[in-house]
């Protein structure tokens, strides 16, 4: 049994090819967009580092949702999952850079409530000050960043270490013990962040004037859903590759009924949003719509309803095709695909303005998705595949849909 | 309504049973059913049964729903008694969505409900004959069918060499029918034959 990941060259240089990319990228669009012009320049590396940030620690949530379920089909893989949450800290990072650099850069072209002068002339913006300053913008920023590094960081150790420990009965309830604790205390966080409060600065303040409660978690169960396509993905590809022996066709469909679950679910809360303010009719909360629905963005918006839901709701229906390699393989990129064209769509309406073809957001999201590749590949060969220790682990081998 | 011979056996454990079944589908002999106290895992892989179909039935009893809903509202507000709803236009798509899913809903439930007691022989009123009484409470009764290439002695000797007690021969109605059971069939009353009591 292949129990120790060792990253292939081609994994390597695929990663790197895409990281280059994407510099490359990044490069041509500060020569192309200056000046009146730099919003893209700027809208796209919020778009692309919130939406991928967001993606890698929908696998801490992963981990802390299933482990306080008390789940034991997905042990099998756990490393997996954690492998791709320990990119959260570089992610945060980059992130956290961006968005500084749009509150203090001294420019509000992306947030307009960081011009002082716009705010004081402006009745809603002023009312909204107390919540949308750059203080709470900062600490806010800082304390959820730091928190899901921490929790991230924390169960990543918890995890390692207890490949040392033994399998007695007494071992096992200590495990599961200190691992609820630590889930059930990242839940708490991530319910108040991703849930709430997060998506509300980082994205929803783009149209300061705009407010809807279902936003966050229409962005939680945008890159949930894309999260889990990214955890089967690298579960698919280590399968094809001889390792992960324990998992098979069984985890895989449960994986699949998830994305399945998760698009519909994504479409729920799209649908909620947006049903309220159509119906309500108020121009403070539909001219969020306005340019999405009735403007350029129009094919965009019934592209992005296409991709994330249609899809998958018709192609995950049947049994065999979440039982498939190479159909998840297909499917979990098309997800996640069309939820990085959900996040442009969020973000540059409100920015750019106009529709043009993203060929400078995709090629930043290439290289975000080379970055994933190089960080995850070298976490997962940091650790044994297979949690040995882990009390449930029988549950996961034996695990039967 | 076909009244057939049966040859039945008990078994106390699962891991006779699985076996059993096994040797029995490969000496040929016809599997009628398998009747276990509590749903055994994997059992009807053993027995060699197909996947069920319910989930396409359900698929199409869905879309049925969508498209009952989607057409009889349209119809309701576009051509029998078109009103003015707070200035909404006529076939205002977002207000049917959620009509349109509590109908697809409906109708896939309830519809795989009735599908699934039709497949599985069950129905409010409606009897089949019970083996064994003990198929509810401790025992896994296995049922072979006899046909005419079958040996009913021969049947017998081989469920006892694969572990089986109780063995007996019944003559007994294989589908379901209305009635009752204490004037049609009297399995509680009836004495079992037992072949190597």
């Amino acid at each position: 049994m292949k129990d120790q990941f060792v990253v292939p060259a081609r994994l390597k240089k695929t990663s790197f090819v895409l990281m280059g990319v994407g510099l490359l990228t990044l490069l041509i669009g500060l020569i192309a967009f200056h000046g009146e012009n730099a919003t893209r320049f700027w809208a796209g590396l919020l778009q692309n580092s919130s939406f991928f940030l967001l993606i890698t620690l929908a696998s801490t949530f992963f981990i802390a949702a299933t482990t306080l379920a008390h789940g034991g089909w997905q042990i099998g893989f756990r490393r997996v999952p954690e492998a791709i949450s320990m990119a959260v800290p570089v992610l945060s990072a980059i992130l956290f850079v961006v968005v500084m650099i749009l509150v203090f850069g001294g420019r509000d072209d992306i947030y307009h409530w960081v011009n002082a002068h716009h705010v004081a002339e402006d009745k809603i913006l002023t009312w909204k000050s107390a919540f949308l300053n750059k203080g709470f913008f900062t600490v806010a920023t800082i304390l959820t960043l730091g928190l899901w590094i921490f929790f991230t960081l924390k169960l990543r150790k918890m995890s390692i270490e207890e490949d040392g420990w033994d399998l007695r009965p007494e071992t096992g309830r200590k495990l599961l013990w200190r691992n609820t604790v630590v889930c059930g205390g990242f839940l708490v966080v991530f319910t108040l962040s991703v849930g709430s409060t997060t998506p509300w600065i980082w994205l929803m303040s783009i149209d300061a004037h705009w407010f809807s409660t279902m936003y966050s978690w229409y962005t939680f169960a945008s890159t949930w859903v894309s999260g889990l396509a990214l955890i089967a993905l690298f579960v698919v590809y280590l399968k094809k590759h001889g390792y992960l022996s324990y998992v098979t066709e069984e985890h895989l469909h449960d994986l699949g009924k998830f994305m399945f679950a998760f698009s519909i679910f994504w479409t729920y809360l799209w649908f909620s949003q947006y049903m309220l303010i159509w119906y309500a009719n108020m121009p403070e909360e539909t001219e969020y719509f306005q340019p999405r629905v009735w403007g350029q963005w129009r094919p965009i918006f019934f592209l992005n309803l296409l991709i994330n839901f249609v899809t998958p709701l018709l192609f995950l229906m049947k049994r065999d095709t979440k039982r498939n390699y190479t159909a998840i393989v297909f499917i979990a990129i098309v997800i996640i695909f069309g939820h990085w064209l959900d996040f442009w769509q969020m973000v540059s309406p409100g920015t750019v303005k106009t529709l043009v073809f993203p060929w400078y957001e995709f090629g930043l999201g290439l290289g975000f998705v080379g970055l994933i590749i190089f960080l995850v590949s070298n976490q997962l060969t940091k650790a044994a595949l297979v949690p040995k220790n882990h009390p449930y682990l029988k549950e996961s081998i034996v695990h039967h849909t | 309504m076909a009244v057939k011979k049966f040859v039945v056996g008990l078994f106390d454990d699962e891991a006779v049973l699985f076996p059993a079944v096994k040797k029995v589908r490969t000496a040929g002999y016809k599997l009628h059913d398998v009747y276990t106290p509590f749903p055994v895992h994997g059992l009807d892989h053993a027995m060699g049964l197909r996947e069920t179909s319910l989930h396409t039935a359900g698929f199409i009893y869905g879309i049925t729903g969508t498209t009952t809903a989607l057409s009889f509202m349209s119809w309701v507000f576009n051509v029998d008694w078109p009103l003015n709803i707070g200035g909404k236009p006529h076939f205002p798509l977002p207000a049917f969505i959620p009509i349109t899913f509590e109908l697809t809903v409906l109708f896939a439930a309830v519809g795989m409900v009735m599908t699934f007691c039709y497949l599985c022989q069950l129905m409010p009123g409606v009897k089949k004959h019970i083996f064994h009484p003990g198929q509810t409470d401790d025992k896994f009764v296995m049922v072979i069918e006899l046909t005419e290439k079958t040996n009913a002695e021969e049947v017998k000797s081989f469920l006892a060499a694969a572990g089986a007690q109780g063995i007996n021969e019944q003559k007994a109605e294989a589908g379901w029918w209305f009635g009752r059971y204490d004037k049609d069939d009297e399995p509680y009353l009836r004495k079992i034959q037992t072949a190597n009591a």
